[in-house]
């Protein structure tokens, strides 16, 4: 098991500290946690389950029952394709399909470049502008089948001009 | 800021900022006020934005006398959105983007006209519209009980809500004897917005007649029902609404501490509710002592972390212990043994800001609305395939037909109306015998689907409606948390039995299986959630039999969504030969023939183009790119 | 408490106020199935949904388990309605079940397959996919394999209340949950104990001992000379196994069975307990002599030993460094009999029967890899006896083999029960500091089943601070302690445990759905009664003391020399691991 920096160890008591007065802060804790680092990996938990006294099982069973805690990092661009009703009547699926299919990977998964995460959501609460795709946070409107390609191509083209290489 | 200590002087702070609000709607002379929506759906659409570039225009032109501009709560109308609107005329401007805003200030600001080409269109009369409540999607509606001060005052700004009165309910209260707001609320009929429609009132009555030093009040605002943003809207719109309701109820049951569990989602939400507690506390008007009174009252924010079972309020509670999110049998209720283990009273958003009402204008004004047997009005977060998408308060009683064709402005693409989904995932369909049914709980109930929390999902003859089950019930698979088993297998095999039908292997005995199936669910789950699984199974199954029966029998989807059940096919007199489908297609799936399309010349390249349906994924991307309509479903 | 009148299936009763509908229906003479409870319990779950019963007036079924009486409470076991659901939820439960009933270890004691009998549940109903499984073989002391787990959570309950550690956690949501150590991991490559507690509990087969038996078979197989010897707790409870009641003494049947199964030796660890207290009492008293670390703290219990090292190993110098009874056994056996009747070690396969997971694990340290071969659980001796055709209740009554290693006294026996390791050393001790027997050879306050015991014993004006706990949520108060330097005591005895070894994790299943005959009460009070059999045998001994066993003696005289000799160190003292990693890569 990886054993985390001393910094890691310090921003987590930090995190842990802030709900001291708090009566049952697991919640809390582990919200800020996956918002600082975007995961929250068992070593972590471990820490966790030292300063609070709650044990790490339990810690581990309430990372892995809510979807918004995840045990691995998220790609750089966390792609969640709306499956709520409104969205999902205008036809949302096979805009996720579309993405599974030129991702390569399913819901829930990173590609092996760390690039992308792709996510179905439940209900982003933007039903009027259905179907939509939130990326990192920012939500796409009415987004088709025919656009999915464009969005990730104009993504990849993005990051290959910051990182200087790519196909000449 | 000024620390608010009395009744008194919390009249006159009302009387005072009113005077300020009066100003901002019905301005000076000479004077304007620009307020530009900041729900979630125009904040996507850069509402923020817009509201940064008037104050960046109202600086470069030197109107900082003449006009101000702020964010407001949702206007609800969200597929017209971002809106601006302009008092004192009551202007309302639609589908705002950020480089419109020069022509508004030019053009309305400083020359006093109107900007024609961003007014609503009324999509049956053709008109322009330019205020509000011409507009149809408002004219039925009754938008200040739960939605009071969303889309007229700034949700960050307290002042504004003191001037609309906030507290004054409150106020009214702590003069009341607890016992007195419970019976006010009980003789208001107000029942429980978050679904089931229990009375407010006799929760209440519970927890308070339980003696306990320590009670909780919780706020439910884990709203998760797919295509359902209500709460959601509310907390964005007038987040101390709801704080002033939670606080009366704190009042009633002999409760000092309040909790908001509020879906991670909804950032923004979370966020003015945050700021709309500090600024009470730091008004004193949440704290110790609250107007001079013994009434001390503490609020605290817990966020969701997606989880839909969550908001099955014993579920929540675990949650807000730090718990995996898992429904806690019952008895005891939370009444007598809740958050922390203390007697506890959970309410839905929308609940808790209709008591400010009910209080400030008592229980008989608030009677007054509904039914005999469902008071006051609802909060429905219409969408699908509706005209109008977005989110209404209409009272209790209207019919569907109303709510879909009226305030909905009917079913776009000229297509025929199918059904509509209330509930979310624990209701049903209802469809076009339906329709003239005054909305209310229990006339849902005996339709077959249930009031829920809001939702209100519109679908057209293009929806299959086993799919429709099929979508709920992978929901609910996903979502069940998996403690009991008649929810964590059945609604799996429910999944599976529904898969096998969509994709043409269903066989008659599969639907007698999954009848029983999903009555097994109903009458042995632990929770609410589970209990009502079933619910659009059932109700798909009571109202479109033959659509099951077509997709087992004639392996047939009437809808053309199952992909299984369905070809893409090629028109081949409409086929232009232009190649778009062929080179967009991801499957290689569709190849040129020989024959040369109607109208064109032999010499040309163009040749109509075929589907290969061994090779054709399904996709859709030929039907998007095909400019002439030339590809079907069949 | 006062009574409430309810009416089940239209007949009246009067039943305690405050009872489950569950507990009061059996009280009544009703059984209603259940999963998630002991079919006589109380439950704080109502998860499994198989108890539904009507009640009138109630929205719905309710689940029995929960649901208080109250008077004038109409409740109907035997309605259509009821008996549908409670079928249907256990249909539900079977159609993600692996269902290998025939070759599963668990059958005879699996209570799905017995609920599933009393519902009339129906051949293959609402089959379709299963959760995806973990076959959990790594551990020596205990399997896990989730095809059979119904998440009924009772592992999960039971490892917290007794343990503290909460190994077994609900993982994942909806159809993907599943019960297990965090990330789906090994007991082994876990901070478990090996306890077997979870076993004990389980109700199917999800949860088991890591059987050995195949390994024994082997060995006799291969010619070896196979010798078992028994832990005392084992006579305690095996009896139960063959239908009899719970504190029904089984020793002379024990052995007359292992007799049959052709064991070269049928010997008592009662032997192997004296010494250690032999050693045990002598290392106290050089402690307390010379000034050593105090409070010294028994190690007979492999599992409170596991607990050690991996939850505070900054303890490990107050841990006695005796092994446990059965590998001093091993290594008595290995040597000295060895040497005795010229027979090279090697050819010796030693076969402990214990009432523990743990000390499966125990055999396999790195500390003392060779000191027993095998370790089977008294469930895993009851299936060896069952299968070898011997019919327990006409078997006779036989007496341990009388060879070098045959005498015990009745300090030996008691050490299956919490306190009585403590009882049996104060008994040494007490005649080693004054030259004279304690004159009530009981030692009272160290008995019973309460969490902690505490006592002061008087010798001859030396007060000597004393306690014993069992099972390590109590433990870890007087671990506490000892880390904050508060510990008054000078001798701490520790078990794994709740009540000691007769509570085991390899011990006879106590599942009230089998035990109709038994008690209401019986999962509060089968710990006694399985404590009465080692007091009652202790008190028939002639010998009481661990120094006077003639036997002991002898091996002193003729091979060992004092306690705490240099022989005594190499063969009966073991080391342990401070650094033993929680979690470490999974392999």
């Amino acid at each position: 098991m990886a054993h985390l920096q001393g910094a890691a160890v310090k921003q987590i008591t930090e995190i842990v500290n802030r709900y001291k007065g708090e009566g049952t802060p697991l919640m809390m804790i582990l919200s800020d946690i996956q918002k600082e680092y975007g995961y929250i990996p068992l070593e972590v938990q471990e820490l966790v389950s030292l300063l609070t006294g709650i044990p790490v099982s339990e810690i581990y069973g309430v990372v892995t029952f809510y979807s918004f805690f995840s045990l691995t990092p998220k790609g750089k661009y966390v792609v969640g394709v709306c499956l709520g009703t409104a969205c999902y009547v205008k036809g949302s699926q096979l805009v996720l399909d579309k993405f599974e299919e030129l991702l390569g990977i399913k819901p829930g998964e990173t590609t092996p470049d760390g690039l992308f995460t792709l996510d179905a959501l439940r209900c982003v609460g933007a039903c009027a502008i259905a179907p939509a795709v939130s990326i990192n946070g920012k939500v796409h409107p009415m987004v088709q089948v025919s656009h999915v390609e464009k969005i990730i191509s104009d993504i990849r083209r993005k990051e290959e001009e910051v990182s200087g290489y790519g196909q000449n | 800021m000024v620390k608010i200590k009395s009744s008194e002087e919390l009249i006159q702070k009302h009387e005072a900022e009113h005077k300020c609000l009066d100003q901002k709607f019905h301005c000076e002379p000479g004077k304007k006020a620009i307020v530009v929506c900041g729900g979630t759906g125009c904040l996507s659409s850069d509402s923020r934005e817009i509201l940064e570039r008037f104050h960046h225009l109202i600086k470069e032109h030197h109107l900082e006398d003449k006009v101000t501009a702020n964010i407001v709560g949702c206007f609800g109308f969200c597929s017209q959105g971002p809106f601006v609107k302009v008092f004192p005329e009551d202007t309302l401007y639609t589908k705002v983007k950020v480089e419109d805003c020069e022509e508004i200030i030019e053009k309305d600001i400083m020359d006093g006209k109107v900007v024609e080409r961003l007014l609503f269109v009324d999509p049956l009369t053709h008109h322009k519209v330019a205020q509000q409540h011409e507009i149809p999607f408002y004219k039925l509606q009754k938008r200040d009980i739960a939605l009071k001060g969303n889309a007229e005052i700034n949700p960050e700004d307290i002042n504004e809500a003191l001037g609309q009165g906030a507290f004054l309910a409150l106020n009214k209260a702590l003069h009341m004897d607890p016992q007195e707001v419970i019976d006010e609320v009980l003789k208001s009929g107000l029942r429980g917005r978050g679904g089931a429609g229990f009375p407010t009132g006799r929760k209440w009555q519970f927890a308070h007649d339980v003696k306990c030093d320590e009670k909780y009040v919780v706020c439910n605002g884990d709203e998760g029902d797919p295509g359902a943003f209500m709460d959601r809207s509310i907390i964005e719109g007038n987040p101390i609404n709801v704080i002033e309701g939670m606080m009366i109820e704190g009042y009633a049951i002999g409760a000092q501490n309040g909790y908001f569990y509020i879906r991670a989602e909804y950032p923004v939400a979370v966020a003015r509710l945050k700021n709309a507690i500090k600024q009470c506390e730091e008004m004193g008007l949440l704290g110790d002592h609250i107007l001079g009174t013994d009434f001390s009252f503490h609020c605290h924010i817990r966020l969701g972390a997606g989880a839909f079972v969550c908001g099955e309020e014993t579920a929540l509670l675990n949650s807000i212990e730090g718990k995996r999110g898992m429904p806690r049998p019952r008895p005891p209720f939370p009444a007598v043994k809740g958050l922390w283990d203390k007697p506890s009273v959970i309410n839905n958003v929308e609940t808790l800001a209709n008591v400010p009402y009910i209080l400030l204008h008592g229980s008989e004004a608030y009677a007054s609305i509904g039914t005999e047997k469902s008071k006051g009005t609802k909060v429905f977060a219409l969408g699908g395939k509706v005209n109008n998408v977005g989110l209404v308060e209409v009272p209790m009683g209207i019919t569907l037909r109303q709510l879909i064709f009226d305030i909905g402005g009917g079913i776009p693409n000229g297509k025929k109306f199918k059904a509509i989904q209330t509930g979310g995932p624990s209701g049903g369909c209802l469809t076009e015998k339906d329709l003239d049914t005054p909305i209310d709980y229990d006339n849902l109930i005996a339709a077959g689907s249930m009031m829920g929390s809001g939702g209100a999902i519109v679908m057209d003859e293009d929806n299959c409606m086993v799919d429709v089950a099929k979508f709920y019930m992978t929901f609910i698979c996903d979502e069940s948390c998996g403690k009991c088993s008649p929810c964590r297998i059945g609604t799996k095999r429910c999944l599976e039995l529904l898969t096998k039908i969509t994709d043409g292997k269903g066989t008659m005995e599969d639907l007698d299986e999954l009848k029983s199936l999903a009555n097994v669910i109903k009458s042995n789950s632990l929770c609410g959630l589970g209990q009502t699984a079933p619910n659009p199974i059932l109700s798909t199954m009571n109202a479109f039999y033959d659509e099951y029966v077509a997709h087992i029998k004639e392996k047939r989807c009437p809808a053309h969504v199952c992909k299984n059940l369905m070809q893409y096919k090629i028109i081949e007199d409409r086929c232009v030969g232009c190649g778009m489908c062929a080179r967009n297609c991801p499957a290689s799936a569709i190849a040129k023939t020989d024959i040369v399309p109607v109208g064109k010349s032999e010499a040309m390249p163009l040749r109509v183009h075929r589907i290969n349906p061994d090779n054709c994924v399904k996709c859709g991307l030929c039907i998007a790119n095909c400019r002439f309509g030339a590809i079907i479903k069949d | 408490m006062s009574l409430v009148n309810i009416k089940i299936d239209g007949k009246d009763f009067q039943v305690e106020s405050g009872l489950t509908i569950l507990e009061a229906a059996r009280k009544c003479g009703f059984v209603i199935p259940s999963l998630c409870a002991f079919n006589n319990g109380k439950c704080s779950r109502a998860s499994c949904r198989v108890c539904l019963v009507e009640v009138k007036g109630a929205r719905g079924l309710v689940a029995s388990c929960v649901y208080p009486v109250a008077e004038g409470m109409e409740i109907s076991i035997s309605s259509s309605k009821a008996v549908e659901a409670r079928r249907a939820s256990v249909e539900l439960i079977l159609s993600n079940h692996h269902k290998n009933c025939l070759q599963c270890e668990k059958n005879g004691h699996c209570e799905l397959l017995e609920v599933s009998k009393m519902v009339g549940a129906r051949d293959h109903m609402y089959e379709g996919e299963q959760t995806p499984a973990t076959i959990d073989e790594l551990a020596p002391g205990l399997i896990r394999d989730t095809s059979k787990c119904i998440l009924c959570g009772r592992c999960i309950e039971r490892c917290k209340e007794a343990q503290g550690i909460s190994i077994l956690g609900f993982e994942n949501r909806g159809f993907q949950t599943i019960v297990s150590p965090v990330g789906n991991r090994s007991f082994a490559t876990s901070p478990c104990i090996q306890c077997g507690q979870c076993v004990n509990v389980c109700p199917t087969g999800a949860l088991m001992e890591h059987s050995e038996i195949t390994k024994v078979d082997e060995a006799f197989k291969a010619g070896k000379k196979v010798i078992v010897q028994t832990a005392p707790a084992v006579r305690a409870a095996i009896a139960e196994e063959f239908g009899e009641k719970i504190g029904t003494p089984g020793t002379g049947k024990m052995v007359a069975a292992l007799h049959r199964l052709g064991f070269y030796r049928v010997f008592d660890t009662n032997f192997a307990a004296d010494l250690t207290i032999m050693e045990e009492a002598h290392e106290l008293l050089e402690r307390i002599k010379k000034g050593g670390v105090l409070p010294q703290i028994t190690s007979c219990s492999p599992g409170w030993i596991n607990y050690m090292e991996y939850y505070c190993p900054e303890l490990i110098s107050n841990i006695s460094t005796c092994k446990s009874p059965h590998m001093m056994m091993g290594a008595i056996i290995k040597s000295y009999f060895a040497k005795h009747h010229d027979i090279d070690p090697k050819d010796i396969f030693v076969v402990s029967i214990m009432p523990c997971t743990a000390k499966k694990y125990e055999r396999q340290r790195k500390q003392m890899p060779n000191d027993v071969d095998a370790v089977l659980t008294t469930r895993e001796l009851a299936k060896m006896i069952k299968r070898s055709g011997i019919n327990w209740a006409k078997l006779p009554e036989e007496e341990f083999d009388p060879d070098l290693l045959g005498d015990y006294s009745g300090a030996g026996v008691i050490f299956g029960v919490t306190g009585g390791v403590m009882e049996a050393a104060l008994r040494t001790a007490y005649f080693w500091l004054t030259g004279k027997e304690y004159g009530k050879i009981n030692f009272e306050a160290v008995r019973g089943q309460a969490a902690i015991k505490e006592a002061s014993v008087d010798i001859e004006g030396t007060v000597v601070k004393v306690a014993v706990a069992s099972g390590m949520k109590n433990a870890k108060v007087l671990l506490d302690q000892i880390k904050e330097g508060k510990s008054p005591y000078a001798f701490i005895e520790i078990m794994g445990c709740p009540g000691g070894c007769i509570n085991g994790g390899g011990q006879p299943y106590v599942k009230p759905l089998f035990l109709v005959n038994e008690d209401d009460n019986i999962l509060e009070t089968y710990r006694e009664k399985r404590a009465s059999v080692l007091y009652k045998e202790d008190e028939r001994q002639v010998i009481r003391q661990s120094h006077n066993n003639k036997d002991i003696q002898k091996l002193y005289k003729d091979f060992l020399g004092e306690p705490g000799s240099e022989l005594a160190e190499e063969l009966l003292h073991t080391s342990y691991s401070s650094d033993r990693e929680k979690y470490p890569e999974s392999k």
